[in-house]
């Protein structure tokens, strides 16, 4: 791997770690807004796929999306002005915390209904064939999502139609309150792509590296065999459903257990492997860090929208008496 | 006399139906939580719903009865049709009305339909129990109200309480009545108290209530906009304008006679809705009043509602979507 990509993947996992305990902090001490969710556990996940991405390939994330945008490279300090509710933010306040998104970094949506951006991503894929185009289109979801409609039906779709496309599953552990283990009906997650013929891989989702190889390869094949590929990445929530929750039905010893398997610890642990000493990898960290403490010191400055920027934006053209 | 939440009210209420009848079952997501955790101890029973609404109910009366669901809502919402229509007395939990959208075929084709469209030999007793309202900076997807959009649909029973004590009182009748009904808890509101009485009896669906009496203008408030007309009324009684104030409760069916008795007697009102005002209830109530009492009017009927856009979430967006107390004194002092 080249050693500009290394630091990128290292500096990505980092930011999406330190971005996220920030938020944990302004969660406790309730200086923002509205619901926050957040995805220590899944840095692996966000920056391997994205790795394996091109700048403007489609994805589409949901309500957990921080950890997407930023490995999507979206503006640290505008994601961050999005979550404090400030005009500045990367949708203009409108969104929050579950909504980030910026379709000039090929997010379709951050959606916050389970399921929904599978078929929305289809449709992108979709266009792309039509068009010849190049760009790859990828869904996130997580292990609860398999169970909606929504994601069957997409997946039917793509396997008929021959779309080239990923449908990457989070399988960390927990639907909200309700255990995985408990609410598949298939031994392995990914056995729920068979239904439909459709090529699956699963892998450790703890393993930035595993993740951007499995991608990777899955990304060429189903550019080359014209097929949607299914992805299982297992890893572990450490967060709670949403900041706030009491997390009563994570069992202590199962948190312990899963901090083994801590994503950034394996790729600190990884690093040397990879030809990052420790200086260099303390440098990236750093970065990172200053990074997320300057886009927090600018989010909390910025400006309000004014109440009137509500009316803006709702259609393409319409009258503007008429809203 | 005990002073409860609208979040206890509605608990009880459950328990209640659940002890008289056991017919009642519940079906939702993490109405229990901590599925598939149960060997260790203290994980059962962990939600209780996101507001913890349910709480307590799994460890009362058991799995077979109060089942967690995966994310499968058109799924559980087509089973409980089918466990209405063959005896049992379902009740549904869609976690935020904004999800109505992925089932919402169960309620408006199956639940609605099956009774006129077989012949009228079936019945479908079915509750569904749902979250909606803005003021919580949830965003575009969690806090949207939707009320006309059930109430637009022939076979559906719409109810929408504002405080606890009707909160218990329409949903023991919600659960008794034999047709598929939406009961709409408002977020907001969850916290709020007053006074319920442990013996109260069930509330008829599609009585209203006048919640405060008056001469001079009639406010029309749905669930959560009582709050404003209440807090509208007290600043407007000190420049002598005596408003009446008016909580529907039900939607379908709707209490007409109280509306237009109301009306007969200030010829002035105003409806507060929340939600986009477009074919909404407020819109509804303002037709049905220009219908059926033209002639009582001294003005047009004034209309407060939300603009026709999303709800937004960065706060000053939001409070600017949302009615308010200003907006009906502004309204009012114009009549
Ligand atoms: C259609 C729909 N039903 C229910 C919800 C409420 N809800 C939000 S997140 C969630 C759990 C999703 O779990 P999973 O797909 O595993 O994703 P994770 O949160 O673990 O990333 C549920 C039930 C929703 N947002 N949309
Ligand atoms: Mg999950």
């Amino acid at each position: 791997m080249d050693k500009k990509k290394l630091n990128w993947i290292y500096k990505k996992l980092f930011t999406i770690r330190f971005f996220e305990e920030r938020i944990k902090k302004i969660a406790k001490e309730k200086t923002v807004p509205g619901y926050l969710h957040t995805c220590i556990g899944s840095e692996a996940i966000c920056v391997g796929v994205m790795a394996a991405l091109n700048n403007d390939d489609w994805i589409s994330s949901t309500y957990r999306n921080h950890g997407h945008a930023i490995a999507k490279d979206c503006d640290l300090k505008k994601i961050t002005s999005e979550i404090y509710g400030r005009k500045t933010g990367i949708c203009k306040g409108r969104g929050g915390s579950m909504h980030i998104s910026d379709f000039d970094r090929g997010m379709l949506g951050s959606f916050g209904i389970v399921a929904a951006g599978p078929p929305v991503v289809l449709g992108a894929a979709l266009q792309e064939k039509i068009n010849n185009g190049k760009k790859m289109s990828v869904s996130f979801f997580g292990d609860g999502a398999i169970h909606n409609g929504a994601f069957h039906e997409a997946a039917g779709l793509a396997q008929l139609w021959n779309i080239p496309m990923l449908f990457v599953c989070e399988n960390n552990g927990y639907a909200e309150a309700t255990a995985t283990d408990w609410h598949l009906n298939t031994k392995e997650l990914s056995d729920i792509s068979k239904a439909y013929d459709m090529k699956s891989y699963q892998g450790n989702g703890n393993d930035v590296f595993e993740v951007y190889k499995i991608t990777n390869e899955a990304i060429i094949e189903s550019k080359n065999n014209e097929i949607p590929i299914f992805l299982e990445f297992k890893n572990y929530r450490f967060s709670g459903q949403y900041e706030g929750d009491t997390q009563l039905y994570q069992p202590k010893e199962e948190i312990e257990e899963a901090k083994n398997n801590d994503p950034i610890k394996l790729a600190i642990e990884n690093s040397i492997n990879h030809g990052l000493n420790a200086d260099k990898l303390e440098e990236i960290k750093n970065i990172a860090l200053n990074e997320v403490n300057e886009a927090f010191k600018y989010a909390e400055t910025q400006p309000w929208p004014d109440p009137e920027d509500a009316l803006k934006e709702v259609y393409v053209s319409y009258p503007k008496e008429n809203i | 006399m005990p002073i409860k939440t609208v979040k206890e009210a509605i608990n009880d209420a459950l328990v209640q139906s659940f002890e008289n009848d056991k017919n009642v079952i519940l079906m939702g997501e993490d109405i229990a939580g901590g599925k598939g955790r149960e060997q260790y101890q203290g994980t059962q029973d962990a939600w209780g719903g996101p507001f913890g609404v349910t709480q307590g109910l799994f460890t009362k009366f058991g799995a077979e009865r109060v089942r967690d669901t995966t994310i499968a809502e058109a799924g559980f919402f087509g089973a409980a049709v089918g466990a209405a229509m063959t005896g049992l007395r379902p009740i549904v939990e869609l976690m935020y009305v904004d999800f109505a959208g992925v089932c919402f075929d169960q309620m408006m084709n199956q639940a609605a339909k099956v009774r006129y469209m077989f012949g009228g030999k079936q019945k479908v007793p079915m509750v569904v129990r749902t979250v909606v309202g803005a003021g919580f900076r949830a965003g575009s997807e969690h806090s949207q109200t939707l009320y006309s959009l059930y109430t637009h649909i022939p076979g559906l029973k719409v109810v929408a309480p504002y405080d606890a004590y009707d909160a218990k009182g329409l949903l023991l009748a919600s659960i008794q009545d034999d047709d598929p009904v939406i009961f709409m808890e408002h977020k907001r509101l969850y916290m709020t108290k007053c006074e319920v009485p442990d013996d109260l009896k069930p509330i008829p669906l599609g009585k209203g209530k006048i919640r405060k009496s008056g001469n001079d203008i009639t406010i029309i408030a749905i669930q959560r906009m009582n709050l404003f007309a209440e807090e509208a009324a007290k600043k407007l009684a000190e420049d002598s304008i005596n408003c009446e104030i008016i909580d529907p409760r039900t939607y379908s069916p709707l209490d007409e006679e109280l509306i237009f008795e109301s009306v007969k007697k200030t010829g002035k009102v105003i409806v507060v809705d929340e939600s986009n005002p477009k074919c909404s209830l407020a819109s509804e109530i303002t037709s049905l009043i220009s219908e059926k009492c033209f002639s009582d009017l001294k003005s047009p009927v004034a209309k407060i509602t939300a603009p026709h856009t999303p709800v937004p979430f960065s706060p000053p967006m939001e409070d600017y979507y949302i009615p308010s107390a200003e907006k009906i004194i502004n309204v009012a002092k114009n009549f």
